[in-house]
């Protein structure tokens, strides 16, 4: 035991990628969702024993190989990592248990136990992301993840996923080629890979090669920037989060864009922003300038749209807006607004779509006119929606307040009265479209194509409903989000020149 | 036809030099360029030649599709597991260090496995993606 203790690090990436090798060789679907199940939940056991051997005895280092750090691949386990790490395994963990009938629907038994090979091997790349402390080791892993990501998408129901995984493709592709340009010029200024290294050599190295570090953090942002869909790199989400299959959506929206905010997060405080003044460059300005862009056109785009799932969909776009203007305010208020709202974001997004997937299980369309009534046959799930929507809203006692709290916070302390202003006006336009869909949801006599409707099993009704639960909860007992992310965002800035 | 002739014959003598090529590129790999992906590649590539001058029946007797999926995650397997192996003799991941009586050739041994591994996920890969291209359609 004591043994596995030294090796969790190691143990949170290479058991699901065991996972999704044995997956591979699986015949039956029972089987493979079984297994599946046993590692998801697996992996919040370990990420806890992570976070809880960061709290009490700090950073946590892993050499792969028994390499040295800077020569050979560190894993890294600090806060922020460990918070994103017990996000993405516990969101994993939850939603787990509705994959079976959810998937059952829209793929075809024939090629299920794939689907689960995909999926663990997409969580050994997300994990791999935000464990390590490489930059050519993240990358690796940003396309493990990927790749399975697109493959997950192209499984959708729907002809069109097939189009929706191919524009994410060539879309992530160029994002992933831009991060590995940034990190070989990186590379070729200071000759190593190492974060922390990299932290230490592009310093001195500033004052030589200005020029390259620049374009490093312009080529990062902007690559990094495509993976987590920041406004206006944002035009591959919306599709494929429409067209994947309902569960993948689900997933996919609570783990794979924050894990690139991670990465962003990592890039721009740790390695450039304790290295460089970064006041020196307008980037934080542009991060903040296009995340009020999202905030607003994102949410508008929200407002008209047809389609539940893709009105999720924006709805993430608008969201991420809030996570990275955090990021770009750059105080003790914003930043932990930001990555608090990375995981109260997750929560509730994977409890709308978890829902919108309920609804499709049973009624077939996720087409917002024909669901007119639909609260009054699926109440617990609508009740659940409804919580969740709220907290997209930032109504006080849910996690969506403690967020905007936050930012609102950051955005006075930085002196930006009318940003404050703007957090709390898109609010009103999330108002207006979580409203809109709840008005038609439980106000309206239920529609005739709805005489069939009820709630979904347990297996998909009881992660639903505990994701609306934490919703609540951690909208009222902050001290575990908001606490962490705060730590976190004190050691981010307390390392920045 | 006269050419098929030539092709067939031509392709039976030159099968066993591509294996030859595709077996020295991996061992050859320690020391200059080269490696399982390559080696892997240039396996895969006999199938195909197979499969161009047989036809794709004759190049699925010699490789049949099931076998070919399967050798994507075995050599998968075989590359995590030999990472694996280093916790038996209570090191990290990935160290051979213990693989043999001194490190240095620990680490040789631990690379020749993880390459071997690579060989067969690579050019299963590669088989398979020439199987999934050619039975477009039908």
């Amino acid at each position: 035991m004591s043994a596995a203790w030294l090796h969790l690090p190691i143990l949170q990436v290479v058991l699901p990628l065991f996972g999704a090798i044995a997956a591979a060789f699986l015949k039956r679907s029972a089987s493979a969702f079984a297994l599946a199940l046993v590692v998801s939940w697996l992996m919040p056991v370990i990420a806890g024993a992570l976070l809880w051997q960061v709290l009490t005895g700090g950073p946590v280092s892993y050499h792969l190989g028994g390499w040295e750090p800077p020569w050979g691949i560190e894993y890294r386990v600090d806060l922020l990592n460990a918070f994103v790490l017990l996000l993405i395994s516990a969101i994993g963990a939850v939603i787990m248990p509705a994959a079976r009938r959810s998937i059952d629907l829209e793929i075809e038994a024939d090629r299920q136990p794939r689907f689960y090979c995909m999926f663990l091997l997409c969580l050994t790349g997300l994990l791999g992301i935000a464990i390590t402390g490489d930059a050519f080791n993240a990358f690796v892993f940003l396309e493990i993840s990927s790749l399975s990501t697109y493959v997950l998408i192209a499984l959708g129901p729907d002809r069109r996923a097939l189009l929706a995984a191919y524009r994410y493709l060539i879309v992530g592709t160029i994002g992933a080629t831009f991060y590995v340009i940034g990190v070989g010029l990186l590379y070729l200024v200071t000759g190593t890979l190492n974060m922390a290294d990299l932290a230490v050599r592009i310093g001195p190295a500033w004052e030589a090669q200005s020029r390259a570090i620049i374009a490093a953090l312009g080529f990062i942002t902007v690559g990094v920037g495509l993976k987590l869909a920041l406004f206006p790199l944002h035009a591959w989400l919306p599709n494929a989060y429409t067209y994947a299959p309902s569960w993948v959506t689900v997933f996919l929206s609570a783990s794979a864009t924050k894990v690139a905010i991670y990465l962003l997060v990592r890039f721009y405080f740790s390695v450039f922003g304790s290295a460089v003044d970064l006041d020196l460059l307008p980037v934080a300005t542009f991060i903040v300038a296009l995340s009020v862009a999202a905030m607003f056109l994102a949410s508008i785009s929200a407002v008209f749209e047809p389609n539940l799932k893709r009105m999720l969909a924006y709805s993430s776009v608008a969201q991420i807006g809030y996570i990275t203007l955090g990021i770009g305010l750059q105080n003790q208020a914003g930043v932990t607004g930001g990555l608090v709202h990375i995981v109260n974001h997750g929560m509730m997004k994977a409890a709308l779509f978890l829902a919108a997937g309920a609804v499709l299980l049973r009624v077939r369309t996720v087409r917002i006119a024909e669901l007119a009534g639909i609260g009054r046959k699926m109440p617990w799930t609508m009740a659940a929606f409804s919580v969740a929507g709220l907290g997209l809203i930032g109504t006080p006692g849910t996690t969506g307040f403690v967020s905007k709290w936050y930012l609102v916070l950051g955005a006075i302390e930085r002196g930006w009265w009318p940003l404050a202003f703007l957090i709390v006006a898109s609010s009103v336009i999330a108002l207006v479209y979580v409203g809109r869909f709840l008005e038609i949801a439980w106000m309206r006599e239920p529609a005739e194509g709805l005489a069939e409707a009820a709630d979904p099993p347990g297996s998909v009704l009881l992660p639903l409903l505990i994701l609306a639960a934490a919703t609540i909860y951690f909208g009222l007992d902050t001290a575990l989000t908001a606490g962490i992310a705060g730590q976190a965002a004190q050691s981010l800035l307390g390392g920045m020149r | 036809m006269s050419l098929d002739l030539i092709l067939r014959i031509g392709t039976k003598l030159i099968l066993p030099f591509i294996l030859l090529f595709a077996l020295y590129v991996q061992f050859h790999g320690d020391y200059g360029p080269g490696g399982g992906f390559q080696a892997g590649v240039i396996a895969a590539g006999m199938v195909i030649l197979v499969s161009i001058t047989f036809g794709l029946a004759a190049a699925k007797q010699v490789a049949p599709q099931a076998m070919v999926e399967r050798m994507i995650p075995v050599g998968l397997l075989i590359y995590a597991g030999t990472g694996a192996a280093g916790f038996l003799f209570g090191r990290n991941y990935l160290d051979y260090s213990s693989f043999a009586h001194d490190p240095a050739h620990g680490h040789e041994l631990g690379i020749l496995l993880v390459e071997f591994g690579v060989l067969i996920t690579v050019s299963g890969t590669m088989v398979s993606l020439f199987y999934a291209f050619v039975e477009r359609g039908r």
